[in-house]
């Protein structure tokens, strides 16, 4: 993800250069080429169309898109100024519940063509941010490693909301024929800097903002919103954004002063090489909050492409690294080069840990998340209201439509809500596109927000509580630990890798019950540790997103689980609780949501009803099962039921087939996971930490997926693993990687039998007790023997051993012990003599374990 | 003169030794974390280091003691949590929860404990708590696989799935002697556990076992009369090299590894010191040794009466004949009439009801058991039993049975003797 620095405190002035056309067509007058000047900057860009630009976006991220025209327009007040773009996406800006559909990780500097005729292509020249390099990639082609500076992209396939296609021929040829165009366009263009061609008379001043140190307290969306705002100057959002762009029109000669300290020993010797001086914003260790560390950075541009990466003297937990790339035009013989400063800024980890501390939080990373999500719905709605506004003039036909436009953010979705489809759509936007707030910087949890909404609309009694802890949990503070953090059971990933299909199904399920306003049963399966219960989780935590956002209608959400019950009807009392906030008894509560569900009374939103543990709510009558079933086919429930339960013929082997019948047949199974899958799993979770060697992930992998499948088990042994690197390591200082050795001495100790070592290491007359059972099964050959018989064999083995003569005591304390740890199995102790002992042991392991001395 | 001075001896030992009696025995039964760890240092600190870890960063884990009884489990986990507490940061942040197995016997009841033993007001299933924020709570359940057999395992299923989720940070800490315990938990409850065990296997030798000793009986430096003190570890020392002691030692270690076994012995042997025998000798352990390793039946077969005794003699030859087919009381009757009426001149031939009296006694002492429960309207003579004593304990109670008639002694030896 590369983030775009808008702290920069420039003016620029864009001007028109080339030939004025003129489209008949639609009155317009077009243009060829357009030169950006930075106001203090001798440097000036210019841009032709055809070219890949960067264009401002809402947060750091700067959208890409290939200039299709530009023109002027006389309709727009604020800046007549337009270009008609075609966007590309980045896979963040991609709904993260579609992020899946690619089925592959994507390369950070892959963008997608975007083929979504509802998207506004039209914007302001303003926006522009500089050119930038974009390559037209084969499907099957790999990402050239070599390229890997950040201001090339790649494009492979074109994203329409749906599904990811590669590209067709007829815009693969485009991409070739563009590139060629653009070295061809960038000769003529050296004339430029002296041609008096026609610059237009009104040059617009024009500044990016700084989203971070001017929005704290309102949240101004930068440029592509604020254009938009400003084009509807009786919002008041709009008058701060003037207010705020208008006060720092004095900034620029701040920011040439600081450029005037900042040099190279490269800058004096040449007149083409320029210093320039680019502030942005470091993230800082906590206590330097709110002053950001301007540190600048001199590039050389002695190549066409240069970039640079530099540090930031971070905390230690903090390491961000913050790379600045550059993107020169270079014009040929001209004094002058013009140069876009682009400044990426990578947060390279970000625990999800401090992301949810408050205070430890730098404002950098945000304002604390919540707010900021607040502020973010705020304008969302304000622009949205306007569109409408907008939309109303120019066309009166869709009035009834969007005539709600004092209707408040909870309602405003109504209209959308019946026509979605898509789960993200770039909103038709008059200037730019707008990403919804769900698709924030994926850095932070996404995790927190909709649980506390749920929680919100669930009051729960709160009747008791386990004290807080008096001191702050303490932070991981090796690499060591924080990757056993990361791989611990509870560590909920962003994404749940391997189960795409699985999810796609039951959000599929789940969404289309919501649109549809129905009820519906869906029954899954799967062995432990397969990632049933996550996945759902994961499908409500987006459908909440989605309900947030207004794409799917808002609904309630209720999680059950039989193991938590202490006997099946209290599920009627659970949910009666979670849905109502009432307390009843098991039968009143049977009785209230029966009524609830099955009578028609005014119109509710849905409820999504997770019951985990299914098997465990079996009663003699069923009654408890056919209720939860029975309920959804009811017109008026609405209520959706997701079950999971270990076995995939549950329904068919304790269900009555009433019971069974209503299931219905929406069944899904979860398969354990392969080998494959559970190194995947594993490298996500440890995604930039380099804590494992390759080789014993693969092991581990290929280890649990042999015996089980279990993605516990997996992190289980791989957090045991890191441990024993620890402690092994604890002489040296720096604790290496966690190698096989490691893993495979984690993995014997979790799975080996311990009955041989325990053998080994029981005193000799137990041992002499377990020959004698052995001598007294070959005798017999039974596989059973009572405790008189083995007695006789033992005082034998006794004598021959040298020994002294066994007691009858001694030897029946020897049997109980050995049967208490389960070596032996035998009757109770009252038969005494008669008692009948059996081996829980395999012989040949008890003869091994007897034969190693 | 010199009666007086050994008198003042001897009353000075007193004080001294009923010292040494009670800090010896308290050493023997309980188990304070106090004492010394033996040759578990390596498990020792993979406990503390999870502790810790839920402790301080707050991390659920779960763990299971596994070790034959007497390993040292409880004392294991006793000095990790004394050292946890040490910790300053931790005293004021962890709660304890103990249950047992025995004890709470149903998960309702272990329920109300926990909520008694964190001053909860109201029974809670399972509460959301933030990681960060909420108190770690360490459950150490004893017993553990007696909560394997509890309804459908509920409260270990709550418990682990705590553990391994984002909610209060917890570590439940399963104390058991069972090495198959893994297969008593239910699939998704194992599938929560970590399967992390920390094996206590006894696994020392002879000489540590000596050492154990010598360490278990030293006076530690703190102790009052220092010259008592010292004379008493140096006779231990010496005790602890005699062969005789050494002997006694091999022979109970062969029989039990288990240190609670040898606290038994030296329980035993401390007994036997006295103001007039103030150090412990050979002789006191290996007396004590005899006691410890004393047959049980035997004894019993000692007290019987000779009516009692021809009786078992009788059972032991129709086992031998039948090839242990049960017998009733007519058969046993029976055989006991064939020895007096051929061949017995000092045992007097004693009617039927008394021989059943006897034979009744014998029941009573649980030396023969009855195959099938008494029921009320058999016939006591023909209800079929079988003994439970062996022929060589037979023997060897014979052997030691005061006053043994010798015909008796005889019939014994040989079923067809009197022939």
């Amino acid at each position: 993800m590369i983030s775009h620095n808008t702290r920069q405190k420039t003016r620029k002035t864009y001007s028109w250069v080339g030939r004025r056309l003129l489209d008949r067509k639609l009155g317009y007058q077009t243009y060829t080429e357009v030169s950006v000047k930075r106001e203090g900057c001798s440097i000036q860009t210019h841009i032709q169309v055809g070219q890949f630009v960067l264009i401002e976006g809402k947060d750091e991220n700067p959208y890409v898109a290939k200039l299709i025209e530009l023109f002027e327009d006389d309709s727009e007040l604020h800046s007549r100024k337009r270009a008609r773009v075609q966007w590309f996406i980045r896979f963040c800006e991609v709904a993260p519940c579609k992020r899946h559909l690619l089925g592959r990780k994507p390369d950070p500097q892959e963008i997608f063509w975007y083929d979504y005729p509802a998207c506004d292509d039209n914007i302001s020249i303003e926006t522009i941010i500089g050119p930038v390099k974009v390559v037209a990639l084969a499907p099957d082609e790999v990402i050239p490693v070599g390229l890997k500076n950040e201001e090339t992209f790649f494009v492979k396939l074109s994203w329409n909301e749906k599904k990811f296609k590669p590209l067709s021929p007829e815009l693969f040829a485009v991409f070739d024929r563009r590139q060629e165009d653009r070295s061809k366009y960038q000769k003529p263009s050296t004339k430029n800097a002296e041609s008096p061609s026609c610059h237009t008379a009104d040059s617009v001043v024009k500044r990016t903002e700084s989203r971070h140190s001017a929005s704290k307290s309102c949240h101004i969306p930068s440029a592509g919103k604020k254009l938009e705002l400003d084009s509807f100057p009786r919002i008041p959002a709009s008058k701060i954004a003037q207010k705020t762009s208008c006060a720092s029109l004095d900034s620029p000669r701040k920011t040439k002063r600081k450029m005037t300290f900042s040099e190279t020993t490269s800058a004096s010797k040449r007149p083409q090489l320029e210093a320039v001086k680019t502030s942005f914003p470091a993230l800082k260790t906590p206590e330097k909050t709110g002053a950001r560390g301007l540190i600048g950075a001199s590039v050389k541009n002695d190549s066409p492409e240069c970039h640079m990466t530099l540090r930031t003297p971070g905390s230690a937990v903090k390491t961000m690294r913050i790379s600045e790339e550059m993107k020169l035009t270079p014009i040929r013989e001209g004094r002058r080069t013009s140069g876009v400063p682009y400044v990426g800024l990578k947060p390279e980890y970000i625990s999800k840990r401090e992301a949810k501390e408050p205070e430890a939080q730098n404002e950098a990373i945000g304002t604390p998340h919540h707010a900021r999500r607040k502020s973010s719905l705020l304008t969302l709605n304000r622009i949205r209201q306007q569109l409408r506004y907008l939309e109303n003039n120019k066309s009166d036909q869709e009035d009834k439509e969007f005539l709600p436009a004092s209707e408040d953010s909870n309602s405003s979705s109504e209209d959308e809500g019946a026509s979605a489809l898509p789960l993200l759509r770039r909103r038709p936007c008059h200037t730019s596109r707008h990403l919804q707030p769900v698709s924030e910087p994926s850095v932070q949890s996404p995790s927190r927000t909709p649980k506390k909404a749920l929680k919100r609309r669930t009051p729960r009694c709160v009747t008791a509580k386990i004290r807080s802890r008096s001191l702050a949990a303490q932070e991981p503070a090796s690499m060591l630990e924080e990757a056993r953090l990361r791989l611990h059971v509870s560590a909920v990933p962003d994404s749940l890798p391997c189960r795409e299909k699985e999810f796609q199904d039951i959000y599929n399920f789940v969404e289309s019950k919501l649109l549809d306003q129905t009820g519906g049963c869906m029954y899954i399966s799967g062995v432990p540790g397969t990632g049933k219960t996550a996945t759902v989780h994961e499908v409500i935590r987006c459908l909440q997103q989605a309900a947030q956002a207004n794409d799917v209608p808002p609904f309630q959400y209720i999680e059950v689980n039989g193991m938590k019950l202490t006997e099946p009807y209290q599920v009627y009392v659970q949910i009666l609780q979670k849905l109502t906030g009432q307390k009843a008894t098991a039968s009143h509560a049977a009785a209230l949501l029966a009524k609830q569900f099955c009578t028609r009374g005014s119109p509710q939103e849905t409820t999504v009803l997770l019951v985990d543990e299914l098997d465990l709510l079996w009663t003699h009558k069923q009654d408890v099962m056919y209720n939860l079933f029975d309920w959804p086919t009811h017109k008026e429930a609405r209520l959706v039921v997701l079950t999971i339960a270990n076995t995939m013929d549950l329904p068919e082997r304790i269900m009555m087939n009433r019971v069974s019948s209503r299931l219905g047949l929406t069944r899904m199974s979860f398969q354990p996971y392969t080998h494959s899958q559970l190194q995947q799993i594993l490298v996500s979770r440890l995604k930039h930490l380099k804590a494992f060697e390759d080789d014993a992930i693969q092991l581990v992998a290929r280890k649990v997926a042999a015996l089980s499948g279990d993605a516990r088990r997996c992190l289980d042994i791989c957090r045991r693993a890191t441990e024993i690197c620890e402690f092994s390591h604890q002489k040296q200082d720096s604790p290496g990687l966690v190698t096989v050795a490691h893993l495979m001495e984690a993995v014997d100790e979790m799975f080996s039998s311990s009955y041989i070592t325990a053998i080994k290491n029981s005193s000799v007359l137990e041992q002499g007790f377990l020959r004698a059972i052995l001598a007294e099964f070959r005798r017999s050959g039974l596989e059973e023997a009572t405790f008189q018989q083995i007695y006789s064999q033992h005082v034998a083995l006794c004598q021959m051993e040298g020994l002294p003569y066994p007691t009858m005591s001694e030897t029946m304390a020897v049997c109980s012990r050995l049967g208490s740890c389960r070596l032996l199995l035998m009757e109770p102790s009252r038969n005494d003599l008669l008692l009948r002992v059996r081996l829980n042991v395999s012989r040949d392991d008890v003869l091994y374990a007897l034969k190693e001395e | 003169m010199s009666n007086r001075k050994s008198k003042n001896n001897n009353l000075l030992h007193g004080e001294s030794l009923s010292q040494v009696q009670r800090i010896l025995r308290e050493r023997f039964c309980h188990q304070t974390p106090y004492s010394n760890l033996f040759g578990v240092q390596v498990q020792y600190k993979h406990l503390i280091e999870l502790l810790k870890r839920t402790a301080v960063h707050g991390e659920g884990n779960s763990v299971l003691i596994v070790g034959p009884r007497g390993s040292g489990k409880t004392m294991l986990i006793n000095h990790a949590l004394r050292e946890l507490m040490e910790i300053e940061e931790v005293s004021e942040n962890v709660l304890q929860v103990y249950l047992n197995g025995l004890l709470q016997i149903n998960d309702k009841i272990a329920l109300e404990e926990i909520t008694r033993q964190l001053h909860l007001e109201n029974v809670v299933g399972d509460k959301v708590f933030d990681r960060s924020s909420s108190c770690p709570v360490i459950f150490i359940l004893d017993e553990f696989d007696l909560f394997a057999h509890h309804k459908n395992q509920t409260l270990l299923y709550n418990l682990f799935d705590i553990s391994q989720s984002a909610q209060t940070p917890i570590a439940v800490i399963g104390l058991t002697c069972r090495l198959d315990i893994l297969e008593l938990l239910e699939k998704r409850v194992k599938s929560r556990f970590s399967h992390r065990q920390i094996h206590l296997m006894n696994s020392f030798g002879f000489p540590q076992y000596v050492k154990i000793f010598k360490e278990q009986l030293s006076l530690p430096a703190e102790f009052p009369d220092k010259l008592f003190a010292e004379k008493w570890n140096e006779n231990i020392q010496g005790l602890s090299e005699d062969k005789n002691v050494r002997e006694v030692l091999l022979k109970h270690f062969n029989v039990s590894k288990n240190l609670r076994s040898l606290h038994m012995l030296l329980m035993l042997a401390l007994n036997r010191v006295t103001a007039s025998h103030p150090f412990m000798t050979a002789a006191d352990l290996m007396e004590a040794a005899q006691i410890c390793s004393m047959d049980s039946k035997a004894n019993i077969v000692h007290g019987l009466s000779v009516l009692e005794i021809c009786l078992i003699i009788a059972m032991k030859h129709l086992n031998d004949i039948y090839e242990e087919e049960p017998f009733n009381f007519q058969m046993v009757y029976n055989e006991f009439q064939k020895f007096v009426q051929r061949k017995a001149h000092s045992v007097y031939n004693f009617e039927k009801p008394v021989v059943m009296k006897a034979f009744e006694h014998l029941q009573q002492l649980e030396l023969i058991k009855p195959l099938e429960r008494t029921s009320v309207n058999s016939q006591r003579e023909y209800q079929l039993m079988k003994l439970l004593l062996d022929n060589t304990q037979i023997m060897n109670a014979l052997q030691k049975y005061p006053n043994c008639p010798t015909d008796v002694r005889q019939w014994a030896t040989s079923s067809l003797s009197w022939l």
